[in-house]
């Protein structure tokens, strides 16, 4: 997940900094104990005839072991050896790949990469190939069909969820019942959790809840086919003023602006009593605020009904792979369901299968909102060029959260700067 | 070696031509020798720089050209050749790329004026003092006002993240002397109109507002740059002053004992004697740390990679970055060693106006 990588970027920093640190002092010891822990691979994977090689982008350790044991049990049944490289910087290490013919034989993709890759005719698409293809969730299909060919299998899903600070809740007198189901109930618990030092709902400022906002209210970024831009709109315009009434009022806030890096610490920290995050905010709750009590509920509806972008990556599998057989058989292992089980054990993920969804609700009832609304959800921009696009459009949201820029200007921004891009296109 | 040698011709072969012609001869092949036993021992240099050096920047010239998305070799003619196009978007063409590029070298114009101007005044200071006889313990100082310079600057991005954030050290500090710190990476405006606006000018004057330079307000231009940014120059500043006390330390050591003393005597206080026989002498050590800072503060990456993206409303962003974005975010490699190639450009003319400015000049 793209998303995740990119809130858990800090903390792979950190991570950086610490070993870099150890180095230091124990003058790179830890270097060896790193290939211990990270490989069954690297000596193995030359030894067999067929072998593949996989590309993760990891969240942690967790991941990575995950994914390890996974292609450690396919190795088992079908004598192809898998190594599996977890990337510091996935989309950096898969493009060098690309670009010097030799990339890596499946890998992670994201939607808003899916594009490019698959326009570029760097993907193989497997699409028929892939069993019991029905089963995935159809807009985790949608986000990874190109000229209505499904390309690559997507390996989990979910969605947005509005995380409510349990503790917040009850002291602020609030029961069951008064779970918001329409905005208009959300700026109302918001306005009843803010306290002095607490705001009600923050969440990152960027362009990912906000879309999912806008989703709510009706509007997005493009249009379904992604071929026009659709962001200067009356429902849009509605949506932005909404999360600017209640910015100005102080219930709502971006998580930087109340110093903290995104959502998910925020709500951890204290610093507000609700979030808008997806599945990973569970993890990085748990790892980082042990301490905090919440729960995950469906984002309130807009007035455009109910809608929440939906996050999720597939198993990419290079066109300039000499074994691409072998590389299918291994990802239809891989989205197994038995094996998708395994990982939502070992590290959390929804699984992308809609036959999975009674067996996730049941097994992890504090995850069933993050997949709640799969069917119905929307998966993120996938023009290639639209990142920076929408970078700026973070840059107006910053704007519009500290009073500089008008709804109707970010809109416009947004607008014009789109539609220079899909022109190029 | 060569007398003996004409002379042991000249015994042996009288005639004046003879003479000439076979000395000549020899000689020529001997140099023959020479140049060819120089260009072997300067062929590994030389491949390495070719390798290396050379045909990669002629590489990123051609894909420059290209409309490349990194999927393919760019030399296959699977990419479409565009021409200047690239260029044209970055610099002429309104829209996002020129708006992003404009913004990213006003950034980086506060980032050099500061930084390069902190930095040599930090790490000449610093230098001074640890070569001072005064100071006790100098071995020791040198030491650690050069350990940063050793550091990763990972390591030191990180360090800062902590240290500016809203509740940080700096912060907490700032709060026992009744001062309440801004939120660092916060705040996306630039510091002169964070000032003028304590001076209640919140609006910008027409002539400043109205009149544009690449896409880009006067006024937006002579922000100054955001705090963010400030936090960012006194890391680099603080980083890489050690590096440069070094090269002060190099010249002041150079500078002989004798003509201090004699200025000494000659009844020149200290001030005098450091404008007046210090300074001149530096004069090619400044030179030589404004322009490496210089070089290196156009090419600022890693920082602005790890503390702020960009952040806040795209006051650190850099070109460096821009082109990392551009190239690696959006699949444009195109523009994206297009912006390199600005930097390129930018880089050289600045040198060569500051070397200009810092040139010797003799009576």
């Amino acid at each position: 997940m793209r998303h995740f990588a990119l809130t858990h970027y800090r903390v792979r920093a950190l991570t950086a900094a610490v070993a870099a640190a150890a180095l230091v002092t124990a003058c790179g010891s830890s270097y060896d104990d790193d290939d211990d822990a990270a490989g069954d691979g690297d000596g193995s994977a030359s030894a067999g005839g067929g072998s593949l090689t996989v590309m993760i982008g990891s969240s942690g350790e967790a991941e990575t072991r995950a994914v390890q044991d996974a292609t450690a049990r396919f190795t088992e049944e079908t004598g192809t050896e898998v190594e599996v490289i977890p990337a510091q910087d996935l989309v950096q290490q898969l493009q060098q790949g690309l670009a010097g013919g030799n990339p890596p034989d499946a890998f992670y993709v994201s939607p808003d990469r899916f594009r490019m890759l698959a326009e570029g005719g760097s993907l193989y698409p497997y699409g028929d190939r892939i069993e019991d293809v029905d089963d995935f969730y159809p807009s985790l299909r949608d986000a990874f069909t190109y000229e209505d060919e499904l390309y690559c299998a997507p390996k989990d899903g979910g969605v947005h969820a509005l995380v409510i600070d349990t503790d917040a809740w009850a002291a602020a007198g609030l029961a069951e019942a008064d779970i918001p189901r329409t905005w208009d109930d959300l700026a109302q618990v918001a306005q009843t959790l803010t306290t002095d030092g607490r705001v009600g709902l923050a969440f990152t400022g960027d362009y990912n809840p906000v879309g999912t906002f806008m989703l709510a209210g009706g509007g997005f970024f493009l249009n379904d086919d992604q071929t026009e831009v659709t962001a200067d709109t009356p429902e849009n315009l509605a949506t932005l003023r909404y999360l600017e009434e209640n910015l100005d009022a102080g219930t709502f806030a971006f998580a930087p602006t109340i110093d903290a890096a995104w959502g998910g610490e925020a709500l951890g920290s204290g610093k507000s009593a609700m979030t808008v995050e997806g599945a990973w905010v569970v993890g990085a709750l748990q790892t980082d605020f042990p301490g905090r009590n919440w729960m995950a509920v469906p984002m309130p509806d807009g007035p455009g009904g109910s809608g929440s972008t939906a996050f999720t990556n597939c198993w990419g599998i290079a066109e300039a792979s000499e074994n691409k057989d072998a590389a299918v058989d291994l990802v239809n292992f891989l989205v197994s369901a038995e094996e998708q089980q395994t990982f939502a054990e070992a590290f959390g993920p929804i699984p992308s299968r809609s036959s999975l969804a009674g067996w996730n609700a049941e097994t992890y009832p504090e995850k069933a909102a993050f997949a709640e609304g799969l069917d119905s959800s929307r998966s993120q921009v996938a023009v290639p060029g639209f990142e920076s696009v929408l970078a700026d459009f973070n840059t107006q949201l910053e704007g519009m959260a500290a009073g500089t820029v008008t709804p109707e200007q970010a809109l416009q921004a947004l607008q014009t700067n789109g539609e220079a891009l899909l022109a190029q296109e | 070696m060569v007398g003996t040698d004409m002379t042991a011709t000249a015994t042996r072969e009288p005639s004046a031509r003879g003479h000439g012609s076979s000395r000549r001869r020899r000689v020529s092949g001997h140099r023959l020798q020479e140049r060819r036993a120089g260009w072997v021992f300067v062929a590994p240099a030389v491949v390495v720089l070719v390798v290396f050096l050379f045909a990669p920047i002629v590489m990123a010239a051609w894909v420059s050209l290209l409309d490349w998305n990194g999927q393919s070799s760019p030399f296959s003619g699977d990419a479409e050749f565009v021409g200047l196009d690239n260029y044209r978007n970055l610099l002429v063409d309104a829209g996002l790329l020129r708006g992003d590029f404009m913004l990213s070298v006003r950034n980086t114009l506060y980032y050099v004026l500061f930084g390069v101007t902190g930095v040599t005044v930090l790490s000449f200071a610093l230098a001074t003092a640890v070569n001072s006889w005064v100071l006790k313990g100098r071995g020791y100082f040198r030491t650690i006002f050069y350990f940063p310079a050793i550091t990763s600057s990972v390591a030191i991005s990180v360090l800062f993240l902590f240290l500016f954030q809203g509740s940080g050290v700096v912060n907490v500090m700032l709060s026992w002397v009744g001062i309440d710190g801004p939120s660092w990476f916060n705040d996306p405006r630039g510091v002169l109109h964070i000032v003028l606006s304590r001076f209640g000018m919140d609006a910008p004057p027409s002539w400043l507002a109205d009149n544009t330079l690449g896409g880009l307000s006067l006024w937006q231009w002579v922000s100054g740059p955001s705090v963010a940014m400030c936090a960012l120059i006194a890391l680099t500043i603080w980083a890489s002053s050690g590096t440069f006390m070094l090269f002060f330390l190099v010249g002041l050591q150079d500078i002989p004992i004798e003509l201090e003393e004699a200025a000494a005597i000659d009844g020149a206080g200290a001030w005098r004697r450091f404008r007046h026989v210090t300074l001149p002498l530096m004069r090619r050590s400044v030179v030589l740390v404004i322009t490496l800072a210089l070089i290196s503060s156009w090419q600022v990456f890693d920082q602005v990679f790890i503390l702020s993206q960009g952040a806040p409303a795209k006051t650190t962003l850099t070109p460096a970055y821009i082109s990392y974005v551009r190239s690696f975010g959006d699949g444009q490699f195109g523009v994206g060693a297009a912006v390199a190639f600005v930097l390129f450009a930018i880089i050289i003319v600045l040198t060569i106006v500051q070397r200009w400015i810092g040139r010797e000049r003799r009576a």
